[in-house]
Formats: structure tokens, sequence, C-alpha cells
């Protein structure tokens, strides 16, 4: 007779945010803060600036994380949490792992400038973007780190966004910070093994994490994890590491990619797209894993 | 102990003093041997204290306002540009309640460039929700850093110490920099009730619905109501210990004075030498030299100025389409108070054209012609 298959739990039960958030159904987001904070526990300051996390965490007098949160304007989640790690230190308090948490917009946008000067400086902080590719809280505006061919409020069909994500990753490795990595909410294990890792390093450590918005993409709250998981399966957004801005190390290596049209057809936001202009955007696919695998070594 | 320091030094000295925690600042002239300093005593082990070498005065309030809320005692210092890039996030320390202390060297606003004092950059904050103290020597102004972080962090509201750009900022003055053991038993190490801290954890600043915004601001217009009454206390307890008094504002020859010269800044002291000088023809002239513009002391600027048939008010400063920003707040002082003085508003030195004893001359020989205040605004010196 078979055994019957056991789950083994690869993640602590421990829950520093509760089930009261305001995130919507099938929200990236709200499964990238649960899996942080699971890694990060209890000893965290989390800084939110203006981004769909402002709301998702509860209006006064309500919070839906059982670490302090600091509100913070738009522009200044780094700024902020360097202040912030500033001030605790000189509480005598250098233990809690300061968080800057914010979205695309706030991160390849308004907050590219005070996340470079601190990393620049680098200020022992983690910066978490959780990227969902637009404007979501504000209903669906390109930002930069909206990908090239996407619908939103702001790049109509007739006028879809005719430029590339802007490559932030990129950026940050040219400051050289002692760690970054890509995440993916699919990859709650591979997302909370680099946590954990970049909680114990010192210095600015970045995260850009993959986060479906099922309302901004047209696509199915049931199908976040789905894309999820195709996002690397195409290789559109594939799962690595870069510690001091040089040593690239792929977490999940990809013998068979899938086509970009089968992650593609799960949105509408993509519904547009002809077969040519999909064909781009497959080369382009291409042309950024060859690099990334010859950058792995 | 006696030291000859420059303007900007006293900010530094002032803050030091308080032993400020974290300072973060970025670079502008004319405030930059404000931040030197510190850095050099943050560096040499004189201040213990994080130094944050931030990528723009946006971010160098950013980062003040999350060490304030980390519980640490935050100092900053800027001018102009970096006042007005600073905006948004003067609204984010009043309405979180951060009483960080900023050092803002007055100096014009470009376009065209200037580095010039005049003091648009700090009036153009007049409602962020911020203290606002105008000094006019080095000594006042060191004086004022200790004596701001105290109110603040009693009331739990942000303050600006102003002092003008060149004039004050980069002469050098005789100042008594006071012992630490002096400041220390007037000035009480930072304790908020609440910060960030993962032992007691709580969200700040969170999305608050109509429900609840309104009586946050009321709790701070209310908060703000108390300062006036606080600064005279602590500016007397300031004296007890130094000797020397700081007030809501500071009187020159206003008792038998016929003509009240209202000024701000160091104006205030050129007008006094002009007062000698008019005393001297016979004209009783004396000067009430604003200290502290938010709050505005209603109740002390009527009680002085009422004394008065005359009252000049100088402004280096305008409103755009109304008029001098400190004749308007005297008038409102005096406003349905029953017969009070003639007012009369002039501006002058704007972008740093030296306001000198003959302009304060003409500007008391102006208001004593005249009965009725004119109309329009009387600029003086202005080259049309």
């Amino acid at each position: 007779m078979k055994k019957p298959n056991k789950m083994t739990m690869t993640l602590p039960a421990e829950e520093l945010m509760s089930s009261g958030h305001l995130a919507c159904q099938g929200c990236g987001a709200a499964l990238a803060m649960r899996y942080a904070l699971k890694a990060l526990g209890q000893k965290t300051v989390v800084c939110i600036p203006a981004c769909c996390w402002s709301v998702i965490d509860g209006p006064y007098p309500y919070s839906s994380l059982d670490v302090p949160v600091y509100h913070c304007a738009f522009e200044t989640a780094a700024s902020t949490a360097t202040g912030v790690k500033a001030g605790l230190e000189m509480m005598g308090d250098t233990e809690t792992t300061v968080v800057a948490w914010a979205g695309d917009g706030g991160t390849f946008d308004i907050g590219i400038q005070a996340l470079s000067g601190a990393a620049e400086r680098n200020d022992d902080i983690i910066y978490v973007c959780y990227d969902n590719e637009a404007y979501m809280n504000t209903g669906i505006q390109r930002s930069s780190a909206t990908p090239y061919g996407a619908w939103t409020t702001t790049t109509p069909v007739k006028h879809f966004k005719d430029r590339p994500k802007k490559d932030m990753v990129g950026i940050m490795a040219a400051h050289h910070i002692p760690y970054i990595a890509t995440a993916n909410i699919a990859y709650p294990e591979d997302m909370f093994r680099k946590m954990k890792k970049a909680k114990d390093i010192r210095g600015t450590r970045f995260f850009h994490v993959y986060s479906p918005c099922p309302v901004g993409w047209k696509s199915r709250p049931e199908d976040t994890i789905k894309l999820g998981r195709l996002a690397v399966q195409t290789t559109y957004f594939p799962l690595y590491e870069i510690e001091y801005g040089e040593k690239l190390t792929l977490n999940v290596k990809i013998k068979e990619r899938k086509p970009i049209d089968e992650y593609m057809r799960l949105q509408g936001r993509f519904r547009h797209l002809q077969e040519d202009q999909i064909a781009a955007i497959q080369a382009e696919i291409d042309a950024r894993w060859q690099k990334l695998l010859s950058r792995a070594g | 102990m006696k030291k000859v320091i420059m303007g900007n030094h006293a900010l530094s000295y002032g803050a030091m003093l308080s032993r400020a925690q974290v300072i973060a600042a970025y670079p502008i002239t004319p405030q930059t041997q404000v931040v030197e300093l510190l850095s050099e005593m943050c560096a040499d082990g004189t201040l213990d204290a994080k130094f944050v070498k931030v990528e723009s005065e946006h971010s160098a309030m950013a980062a003040s306002i999350g060490a304030s809320a980390a519980g640490a005692r935050a100092f900053t210092a800027t001018s102009a540009q970096g006042l007005a890039l600073m905006h948004e996030m003067l609204h984010w320390a009043s309405g979180g309640r951060h009483p960080v202390v900023l050092g803002n060297i007055n100096r014009a606003l470009a376009p065209g460039w200037s580095i010039w004092t005049d003091q648009n950059d700090s009036l153009s904050q007049r409602d962020t929700g911020w203290m606002q103290y105008y000094c006019s020597s080095n000594q006042e102004v060191l004086d004022t850093v200790i004596q701001a972080f105290k109110v603040s962090e009693a009331l739990m509201i942000p303050s600006m110490v102003v002092l003008d750009a060149f004039v004050l900022s980069h002469t050098y003055e005789v100042a008594d920099i006071p012992s630490q053991e002096a400041v220390d038993a007037y000035l009480p190490p930072f304790k908020p009730e609440m910060r960030l801290t993962p032992s007691d954890p709580h969200a700040f600043g969170g999305l608050t619905s109509p429900e609840h915004y309104f009586e946050f601001r009321y709790k701070l217009q209310k908060d703000m109501e108390k300062a006036p009454d606080l600064i005279e206390k602590t500016g007397i307890e300031f004296e007890k210990a130094f000797g020397r008094k700081l007030g809501l504002v500071d009187e020159y020859l206003t008792d038998d004075a016929e003509l009240i010269l209202v000024t701000s800044g160091t104006v205030g002291l050129t007008a006094r030498v002009a007062i000698d000088a008019l005393r001297k023809e016979g004209i009783k002239a004396g000067n009430l030299r604003m200290r502290v513009f938010r709050p505005f002391p209603f109740k002390t600027v009527r009680n002085i100025l009422k004394k008065a048939a005359r009252v000049a008010v100088i402004d280096r400063n305008v409103s755009y389409g109304h008029h001098g920003i400190f004749y308007e707040e005297v008038k409102s002082a005096l406003y349905g108070k029953g017969k009070g003085p003639v007012v009369h508003g002039f501006i002058t030195g704007l972008g740093g054209r030296d306001v000198t004893v003959d302009f304060i001359k003409d500007i008391a020989a102006q208001a004593l012609a005249k009965k009725k205040a004119d109309a329009e605004i009387v600029w003086i010196g202005v080259k049309i």
C-alpha cells in the first residue's frame, strides 16, 4: 500500500501579520509581507511609504502587523528607515532590523533618490520593493516598473507602454551594496531563506519581490501563485542574489523555459498585443536570460 | 566659557550642548559651517551622535523624523531652497508630533540665484505647524536651540531657529558657551511617551479617516496655544540658570515710545542704533523685536503696542498680492481690541540689500508724518 504523503512545514508557524488586513483577493504584496516577517521576526520596524501597503496595514487605530510600523511620505522609505535605524542605535537598540517596505512607484520612481542615497552610504537597512508593476493603489497608472506592452489607465491600449521596465536591480548592483535578492511570493522557501540571510548581513540590502496584482493585471485572484511560478519558469522574473554588486548566484535554475505567451495570456493587461509584439517581448526576455546566465558564471 | 564664534557655529554649539543624538543634514550656502562643525564634533567624539550625510534636504528631514520617532533627539539645519524642498516633511514632523529642531539660515529664494538674506523662505513655512524663533545675535542663536528643544519636547511640536544669512550666520561675535552640566540640568533627556520599538509595537501615521483626523489637528493647535506661556516660563528658567532671558519678544525703550518699530532678526539691532539717534533728536522711538513668530504672541504684542500712538512694522519679506507678513500679523493682533495705534507697514532689504540706519530713520519719519497708514506697500530702498 502506498504511504500517504506527509506535508512538512518549511516555514515557521509564527504569524506577525494578522488576517484582518485590507488587501484585495489574490494580492501578492500581502503574501510578501507575511513571508518576510516570518523570516525577520518580531524585532523589526517597518517603514511604509504611500503604496498599497499603507492601506493594507489597516486604518488608524488598527494595524495588521505585530511589529512597529511607521507610515512615511512617498519618497522617503529609505531615508526614514535610515533615520529610524540611527535613532534606535542611539537608544541602545542595535539588534532591531529596520525595513523600508515600498511599492514599485515608491522605489523605481519617486523614492529612487533617497534609496540611492541610503545605498551609497550603505545604511544598515533592508529595502524591500514589492513590485506589482504600476501605481495600483491610485488606480493602475504606469510606473517605470511597468513592462513593455502593458495596458494601464495612463497607457491605454492605443498607446500601451512602449518602453522597457527599468532595470532596478542593475541600478542597485551598481551601488555595490552587500546584498541584493529577487524574490517571488510563489517561492516562499526561497524568499524566506534569502530574508534570513539578509537579516544577518550589515549594510544596505535590497529585495525586488515579484508581486502579482489581480486588479491591475486583470488576472484571476486564484492565478496569483500560478503567475508567480510562470514568471520564474518563463525567466521573465528569474530568482537570484547579487553580493557586493558582483557575485551573482541563480537560485532557481530553469532547464526548459516556458514561452512568455503562456504567462501573458493569463493577464488582461497584455490582451491587445499582436503576435509580433509578443515575439519581440520573448526575444527581449531571451536576451536578458542569456546575459544573466553568463553573469552567473 | 566665552568664545568668539560665527552665527552658524552658535547653532552647532547649541545642538552639541543639547546632546542631539541624530543629525541628518545636506549642505547649502550659507548653512554649511553648522554641519561642518557638527560633523567634526561627531567624528572626534565631542558629541555622541549619528551624523547621516543625506543626499537631499527632503531626506534630511525624513531621517530626522525617523530618528525622532525612534526616540532620539534630532537636529538639522538648512536654508532657502533646502527648506522649500523640506516643505512636505515639515508637515510630517509636526503632524506626526516629532520635536525635531531645525536651524534655518534666512536666505532669499531663487530665481535669480541669491545667497543673501531675506525671510521669505522661513515665513513660507508659516502654516506647517512648526514653532519659529528669529534671532538677532550669536548668543541668542545658541541659547535658543537649547530652549527650543525644551519647549518642543514638552509639547511634541518641532521648532525652527532662524538667523539671517551672512549678517548673522557669518558674523563673529563673543558668545558665552555654557557648561554641559548646566545645560544638562536645564534640558533633561528626551523621553517620548511612545516611540518605535519592537517591545511595544504600534503603527504611526496610518490611514486616518474623517472620524479621527480633525481631532489630531485640533490637538496640535491646542498644544501650540500652550507654547507662549511655556516659552516665557522656560525663558525665565533659562535666565536663572544662565543669566540671559529668552522671551517671546525683546523690547527696547518701548515704555514711553510714541513710535514703536517692530522688527525681527538682525534688523532689530540696526533699528536700535537708529532709535538712539532719534532719541537724541527728541523723537521717542522704541523697538519691539519679534523673537517668536509661531505661535504668534498676540497678547504680548497687543500689550506692548497699545502703549504707542504709532507703530511701524519693518518686513524683510513679502506675501505677494498681500503685504509684509509681520505687518499683517501685527495688525491682526490689534484688530477688534478697541482704539489702537496707527500701524504702518514697510518692506525693505529683500535679497540681502542692506537695511541701513538711514533706511530706518526714513521709516520712522514716514510713520510719524502720516496720520493714516498707506493702503499700498511702502517700499524702502527699492531702486525704481
